[in-house]
């Protein structure tokens, strides 16, 4: 994740607090990973300044159903659905429900 | 007067002594650690930069969909007897670029180690063409001197220091050593591609009319940064003595809009032969080279890259610039992917009745995924082409099981070097251009996206597109 997004990250959790905030993500590929690993346990890269910071935020794919079906209709068609069709979804779920996964064994 | 495309070239040039003043390893740099160190043994040598796959693609000596067959990693799989030189492009080498930094440079803002001579054989006939006498040398201690003062950086070939480039001003940020490099570094690869297209198309200097850069540079001063003209200075140093011109700043669809504009000036009369120019971006070089370092990948972003383009009256021969079929992202439009390809390639071939697989090719984002993936940046140009096959599938064009067909015929993997503006399409034009002269195509589309937020000014995307048929 860029060094940009991690400091807005950063700057939007000593604004509102952890547990007001859920991370939702629109990449594609590895960089899905890489980004629920940087809001959770921390940027893999040691580069940015999330790095050694275990946020542990909830993050989600805006794909994920738990995130698609709280948008309303209209405007996820509009904005959203032909997305569906481009990225791999299938990988995008199991990348994150792994996250999970482990988030929940080191709990 | 109907515009066509009469040429198009494609260059590349390998500077592995100047990847640290890329903006990401510049910084990188700065930092406490061994990355300069680590970045220095990750580089390639000349020989594996011209026989890497994509590059070849790059300068024609390869159809790109031929990577496809070629297994990955492309950079372990050198293509046996590449040569540097292709069809429509060239690799240069550092030394031959270091020299042509010194023509460009008017101001004596380079100063090069009296000892130092460019390679006598590593010169191409268009690079060879742009150098003149040697510019202002200066004593080993008075380099010495300069650098660490702090006005100057140092410039190294193979590892050795021979010489340093000077800041214009002790205060002014547009005029700052490294700042100034990347001008010179553009203005300099810029010329050469420039010098090339007259020599491959036969189009005599001094017929150049207009010349538009697309340039990723903001060539100025402190009270106005992006004030330009690159383009004529790039003109000057070709040799182009009839040549007006004017820059074109568009972030990454910069070459599109400038293909645009030159047709547009031809079809009205305005002027007869127009040139599209774009050299290479020195704050780009190793912008993913942490990536690499940490994956132990040769860092990959070691060449600047440079386009150039003929834009002329209609020959009988050469394929049109259609402007009917130009694209455009008007501002009321959404900035989401689907927003933009739909305003870019949907709406112009709907005014035109045509649908999406009317167009033989696509040529998107051209960026090489061998240096996005490994950055977690995903396969641009294979996202591209999901999008615009996922498109064709909502609008009822083709069956949804017809997607990957629809992708493997319409698009390709991707070869250019990631320097913003040079992925941008463009870089398939003189594949285009070999295919429509000998009949195998009769139509691609260039389209070239563009980020507008990196700059704060809106929260906008942008782009735009153009058709080449024969």
């Amino acid at each position: 994740m860029d060094l940009d997004n991690q400091t807005t990250i950063k700057q939007l959790v000593d604004a509102h607090g952890m547990e007001n905030l859920v991370v939702v993500l629109g990449m594609n590929g590895e960089g899905v990973r890489i980004a629920a690993e940087t809001v959770t346990s921390g940027d893999p890269s040691w580069a940015g300044p999330l790095a050694g910071v275990s946020l542990g935020l909830p993050v989600y794919h805006i794909l994920e159903e738990q995130v698609r079906t709280k948008l309303p209709a209209d405007l996820y068609a509009e904005k959203v659905q032909l997305m569906e069709m481009v990225l791999d979804v299938g990988q995008i779920e199991n990348t994150l429900a792994e996250l999970r996964r482990n988030q929940a064994k080191r709990g | 007067m109907v515009p066509v495309l009469r040429a198009a070239v494609n260059t590349l040039v390998h500077v592995p002594d100047l990847v640290r003043y890329g903006s990401k390893p510049f910084r990188e740099a700065a930092q406490p650690g061994s990355f300069l160190a680590d970045l220095k043994a990750r580089l390639r040598p000349f020989g594996e930069v011209a026989a890497y796959p994509p590059h070849q693609a790059f300068i024609g000596n390869l159809k790109p969909e031929a990577l496809a067959d070629i297994p990955s990693p492309w950079h372990g799989h050198p293509l046996p007897g590449a040569s540097h030189q292709g069809p429509f492009g060239e690799i240069l080498d550092q030394g031959t670029f270091y020299s042509l930094l010194e023509k460009a440079d008017q101001f004596g803002l380079l100063m090069l180690d009296p000892g130092w001579s460019p390679p006598a054989n590593g010169a191409s006939a268009a690079a060879r063409a742009l150098m003149g006498a040697a510019g202002k040398r200066g004593a080993r201690e008075e380099i010495l001197k300069r650098i660490e003062s702090g006005e100057a950086l140092p410039l190294e070939d193979r590892g050795a220091l021979i010489g340093c480039v000077r800041r214009d001003h002790e205060e002014d940020e547009s005029l700052a050593a490294r700042v100034l490099l990347e001008n010179m570094a553009a203005k300099a690869s810029g010329a050469h591609a420039l010098r090339l297209l007259l020599e491959k198309a036969h189009l005599p200097a001094r017929e150049v009319d207009y010349i538009l850069s697309c340039s990723e540079e903001a060539i100025g001063d402190r009270y106005n940064r992006g004030g330009g003209n690159l383009a004529k200075a790039i003109g000057e140093m070709a040799g182009c003595p009839n040549a007006a011109g004017v820059d074109i700043k568009a972030f990454c669809a910069a070459p599109v809009y400038a293909l645009v504009h030159a047709a547009a000036l031809v079809q009205a009369g305005v002027v007869r032969n127009a040139v599209v120019v774009g050299g290479g971006s020195l704050a780009k070089l190793g912008m993913k080279s942490h990536r690499h370092i940490e994956k132990q990948m040769p860092v990959l972003e070691d060449v600047l890259g440079g386009v150039a383009f003929w834009v002329g009256p209609d020959d009988g021969a050469s394929p049109r610039l259609n402007l009917e079929l130009a694209g455009r992202h008007p501002s009321g439009r959404p900035s989401t992917p689907q927003g933009v390809l739909e305003a870019l390639v949907c709406e112009p071939l709907a005014r035109a009745g045509r649908k999406l697989r009317d167009i033989d090719k696509y040529a998107v984002e051209l960026h090489n995924p061998e240096v996005t993936l490994p950055a977690g940046a995903g396969d641009v140009p294979l996202t591209n082409y999901r999008t615009l096959a996922a498109l064709a599938a909502m609008r009822g064009e083709i069956a949804r099981e017809e997607i990957p067909a629809f992708i493997r015929s319409h698009g390709m993997p991707g070869f250019a070097p990631t320097q913003g503006h040079i992925p941008a399409g463009v870089p398939y034009l003189g594949h285009a251009l070999a295919a429509m002269r000998a009949g195998t195509m009769k139509s691609a589309m260039v389209v070239a996206k563009g980020s507008l937020f990196l700059g704060r000014m809106t929260q906008q995307a942008d782009g735009a597109s153009i058709v080449v048929e024969s």
